[in-house]
């Protein structure tokens, strides 16, 4: 059996690691008591399986972890009941927002993932500065590919950064407070990092930064891996 | 802003500009949390404030277990409570001094300034730089008489704290020995100070002298029999009649009726020693010589088997651990280590707890140990004979037969382990070349012996410079020159070179100096220490940031030299500059032993074998607390030490290949 959990990453435990998050996962599955399956071999780990990792210091409404269960082991198996005791053993911060069964056979949350949805707070002093930042939003939308440099492996490569980028918008913080930059982007064939894009509009240190959602496709249709308020024990719908 | 406001939103723009911002946010699962509403009650400017600190990186002193017993205890009072801070790692405090954000706690990330006392626990003499930042951080002066009421009270405890002279100038007060029941009298102490409106510093530290196991410094006076680099102690005199002389240690009687941490916190981030820790014992009396935490943390004090059990037991379900350690100085003597390993490994029925016991006894019973509680993938077992031959072994009074170690490793290899360490220490005293290479020649009979199970058995030797420690037999012993542990690891290196079977790994020798002097040293050393830090020698137990040139200016300038602390023999008469403190041992009996230790005789465990009045117990109303009156069994290493039979060349390796002896 395999269970899809959604989590919410907010506040202080932003500045967890992806692999921070995944130990403080595996301690609160063993500690909730859920029946989880473990691998073969010399050093056994649990079967659990993560989604798109997640930058140090970002916060997200869409995080994504499938438990794979253990048929032979005791304990909670109902999606709800895991949900309920995993939000017991969490810190703070990181919240069960959904839970439900899927499909052994679904395709990873790696690979079904087609695009991220980001909302970013900035720091935009003066409307000439908020002038130039639209511009250059309108500029990136109209071009038809975007030329920036980036790191990968290492290495600086250049990369076209429009064909990633399938939603952006800004808008002027009315009566004061960070303006709010929203965007889109796509993860295949490879992703592009909300800094990276962000780099290409000339800012470097964003206030806040969060993931609102990653999308699939099914038949055509945007969908979330699961979607809010899932708790139903069996949601095949959401199984991409 | 109110100082006991907290400041985390203007601590989140640095967080995302350095590196590992976790180890800054706190959070640990189960961690116990302050309660300032506390301080709001018709007592509530009685509360006294503790931030608990240690002196280096999150990852290093959250486990220290010390830290989170006092932060519990001190959070369960209706009259205090406690939170804890690190060492701010350079790149956050660069970007704390350029903004201007004081030294915060991570329990709720309030300043500094919001507590009464800042107080650390101090392990190590290396982090002693780090001490004097993280008080300018902050904002305090460095110095204790530059501090004024609005200030916090700077105080240490922990082991480093039984020779605190070379930091006199900057700490306001110091703890010796057990801290659980001391923090709650301090903690009287400052209450009623506050209370009283809290105005003469003076006055509060006079007070706090009257704390048994409390020590203030600024409180004794000490003469010097000259001025020049190579002066020496003439004398110590208490300045106030509140001042006790000596200053007495304070022992717990019985560990049982102190079952902490009870919650022990669980980091979000890695750590070292990320396990659940259940503490069997306090105190060792194996008399290994070079032992500091073995001499001042005497007579031994066991926990009830029972409750060792329903720690792990409780432990293990609240924290999620896949791992406990049961924690002492010597665990496989807990009277009850059989007992409790079988019941851990019985109620593990899934078969995914391991147990590890950080101090492997060197014999087969030991392994047998851990081969029932290392699960899965077996891949080293480490022991400590410490020296490589059986007459330096005397001299140190780690009395393990070399045929005892063999076994043990015999026993590892053939059970799976691919991989044996062992730890030895250089430099000790009246050691030669011949003892020297004595450890080349143990470590390959050990490849030796791993040959008969598996074709490529690996043995890594690691080996430390030794340094003196007070209140050890050893404390008189001038410390071998930094080129003398540089030559003696070369002659290793060279020995080992050709065994391809063998890794060797070295502790850098010049960082042994700078740790001699400060374990040693007077309170002159203070200025030294100051200009070290004032020169950026901070982080000096990390291999990228020490700096011997720091330290070598730093004493120049202050007219002092490394050979009077470390290197030179101390005679019998010399006033040595803790002497006003009293770590329980009688001053003739480390030097009986001193001078036993020079005749190469052994001294055998006081647990099992008549007292020989060391000073730990008797006087100070304790005594050993020990399940079974007589010792476990096993080679040398159970019952009780083996005196004389430790040159007998072992049979094991005598048989089958040729053998170096
Ligand atoms: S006083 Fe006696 S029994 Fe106590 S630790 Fe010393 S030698 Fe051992």
């Amino acid at each position: 059996m395999r269970v899809r959990i959604r989590y919410g990453v907010e506040g202080k435990v932003r500045f967890l690691s992806h692999r921070d998050v995944a130990r403080v996962m595996e301690r609160a599955i063993r500690r909730a008591a859920v029946p989880v399956a473990y691998t073969e071999g010399f050093s056994p780990r649990p079967k659990v399986q993560y989604g798109l990792a997640l930058s140090t210091g970002y916060e997200s409404d869409g995080e994504y972890i499938d438990i794979y269960l253990d048929p032979e082991r005791q304990g909670v198996r109902d999606p709800r009941e895991i949900a309920l005791a995993l939000t017991v053993c969490l810190p703070a911060g990181l919240e069960v927002l959904a839970a439900a069964e899927v499909p052994r056979q679904a395709t990873s949350l790696q690979d079904s993932v087609e695009s991220t949805q980001w909302r970013v707070l900035l720091d935009v002093t003066g409307g000439g500065a908020m002038g130039g930042l639209a511009q250059q939003v309108d500029e990136l939308l109209a071009s038809e590919s975007y030329e920036i440099d980036i790191i990968r492996k290492g290495k600086p490569v250049s990369e076209d950064l429009r064909p990633l980028v399938h939603a952006l918008r800004v808008t002027a913080p009315s009566g004061g407070g960070p303006a709010v930059l929203e965007a889109e982007l796509g993860t295949k064939p490879r992703s592009i990092r909300p800094s990276e894009l962000l780099g290409a509009l000339g800012v470097s240190e964003p206030r806040l930064v969060r993931r609102t959602h990653q999308w699939t496709r099914r038949d055509g249709d945007r969908r979330e891996p699961l979607a809010l308020g899932d708790l139903s024990p069996r949601a095949e719908a959401c199984a991409s | 802003m109110s100082a006991s406001e907290p400041m985390f939103d203007r601590l989140e723009p640095l967080l995302a500009r350095v590196q590992r911002p976790a180890r800054y946010i706190g959070c640990e699962v189960g961690a116990v949390q302050p309660d300032w509403s506390k301080c709001e009650g018709p007592d509530g400017d009685r509360v006294v404030r503790w931030l608990l600190a240690y002196p280096d990186t999150y990852e290093i002193g959250q486990p220290n277990q010390g830290l989170q017993i006092l932060f519990e205890i001190l959070n369960e009072r209706s009259d205090a409570l406690a939170e804890r801070t690190y060492a701010p790692w350079v790149d956050l405090e660069d970007e704390m001094r350029s903004a201007g954000l004081p030294l915060f706690s991570i329990d709720t990330h309030r300043e500094a300034s919001a507590f009464n006392l800042l107080a650390f626990n101090l392990s190590a003499e290396l982090t002693y730089t780090n001490l004097l930042n993280m008080v300018d951080l902050a904002g305090v002066p460095v110095r204790s008489r530059d501090r004024g009421p609005e200030h916090p009270l700077v105080i240490a405890g922990g082991h480093c704290t039984y020779n605190p002279e070379p930091l006199a100038d900057f700490l306001d007060a110091v703890v010796l020995g057990d801290g659980e029941e001391v923090v709650g009298e301090v903690t009287e102490v400052v209450g009623e100070w506050l209370a009283a409106g809290s105005r003469d510093r003076t006055e509060l530290l006079r007070a706090l002298c009257g704390v048994e196991g409390v020590y203030v410094p600024a409180a004794y006076e000490v003469t010097y029999d000259g001025d020049g680099a190579d002066a020496l102690v003439e004398s110590v005199e208490a300045c106030w009649e509140t001042a006790p002389m000596p200053v007495p240690k304070r022992t717990l009687p019985d560990l049982a009726e102190w079952p902490y941490p009870q919650s022990q916190m669980v980091p979000l981030t890695e750590v070292v020693h990320d396990r659940l820790n259940v503490e069997v014992f306090r105190g060792c009396t194996r008399g290994c010589r070079f032992c500091q935490a073995g001499m001042i943390t005497r007579p031994v004090r066991e926990r009830p088997a029972e409750q060792v059990s329903a720690m792990v037991r409780e432990g293990l379900a609240r924290t999620g651990y896949d791992e406990v350690a049961l924690t002492s100085l010597s665990s496989a003597d807990f009277s009850g280590i059989a007992e409790t390993v079988e019941e851990i490994v019985e109620s593990d029925t899934e078969g995914r707890i391991s147990v590890s016991l950080p101090s492997l006894r060197v014999d087969a019973f030991g392994v047998d140990i851990a081969a029932q509680v290392q699960k899965g993938r077996r891949t080293g077992l480490t022991f400590a004979p410490e020296a490589g031959t059986w007459r330096m072994r005397q001299v140190i009074n780690k009395l393990i037969r070399e045929e005892d170690l063999y076994g043990a490793v015999d026993s590892a290899y053939s059970q799976g382990w691919r991989r044996v360490k062992l730890y030895f220490l250089t430099g000790l005293p009246t050691e030669t070349d011949e003892d020297t290479l004595g450890i080349a020649r143990m470590a390959e009979n050990c490849v030796t012996i791993g040959k008969r199970h598996m074709r490529n058995p690996s043995v890594t030797v690691s080996v430390g410079g030794f340094v003196p420690k007070p209140f050890t037999p050893f404390q008189w012993f001038g410390q071998n020159t930094e080129e003398e542990l540089h030559r003696k690891i070369g002659l290793l290196r060279d020995a080992l070179r050709r065994n391809r079977n063998v890794a060797f790994k070295w502790h850098d020798s010049r960082a042994s100096v700078v740790e001699g002097m400060l374990s040693r040293g007077d309170r002159r050393l203070g200025s030294a220490i100051e200009s070290a830090w004032r020169k950026g020698a901070t982080f000096q137990e990390w291999s990228e940031c020490f700096s011997l040139e720091m330290w070598q200016e730093a004493l120049a300038e202050e007219g002092l030299r490394p050979e009077h602390y470390a290197y030179r023999h101390r005679t019998e008469d010399e006033v040595l500059p803790w002497e006003h403190l009293d770590a329980g041992l009688h001053k003739d009996f480390l030097w009986q032993d001193w001078t036993d230790a020079l005749q190469e005789v052994g001294l055998p465990d006081c647990r099992w074998t008549p007292c020989y009045d060391c000073g730990a117990c008797t006087g100070w109303g304790v005594e050993h607390v020990v399940a079974s009156a007589v010792p476990p069994a096993g080679g040398s290493q159970g019952t009780g030490q083996d005196l004389d039979t430790g040159g007998l060349l072992p049979e094991v390796v005598a048989v089958p290949v040729e053998v170096r002896t």
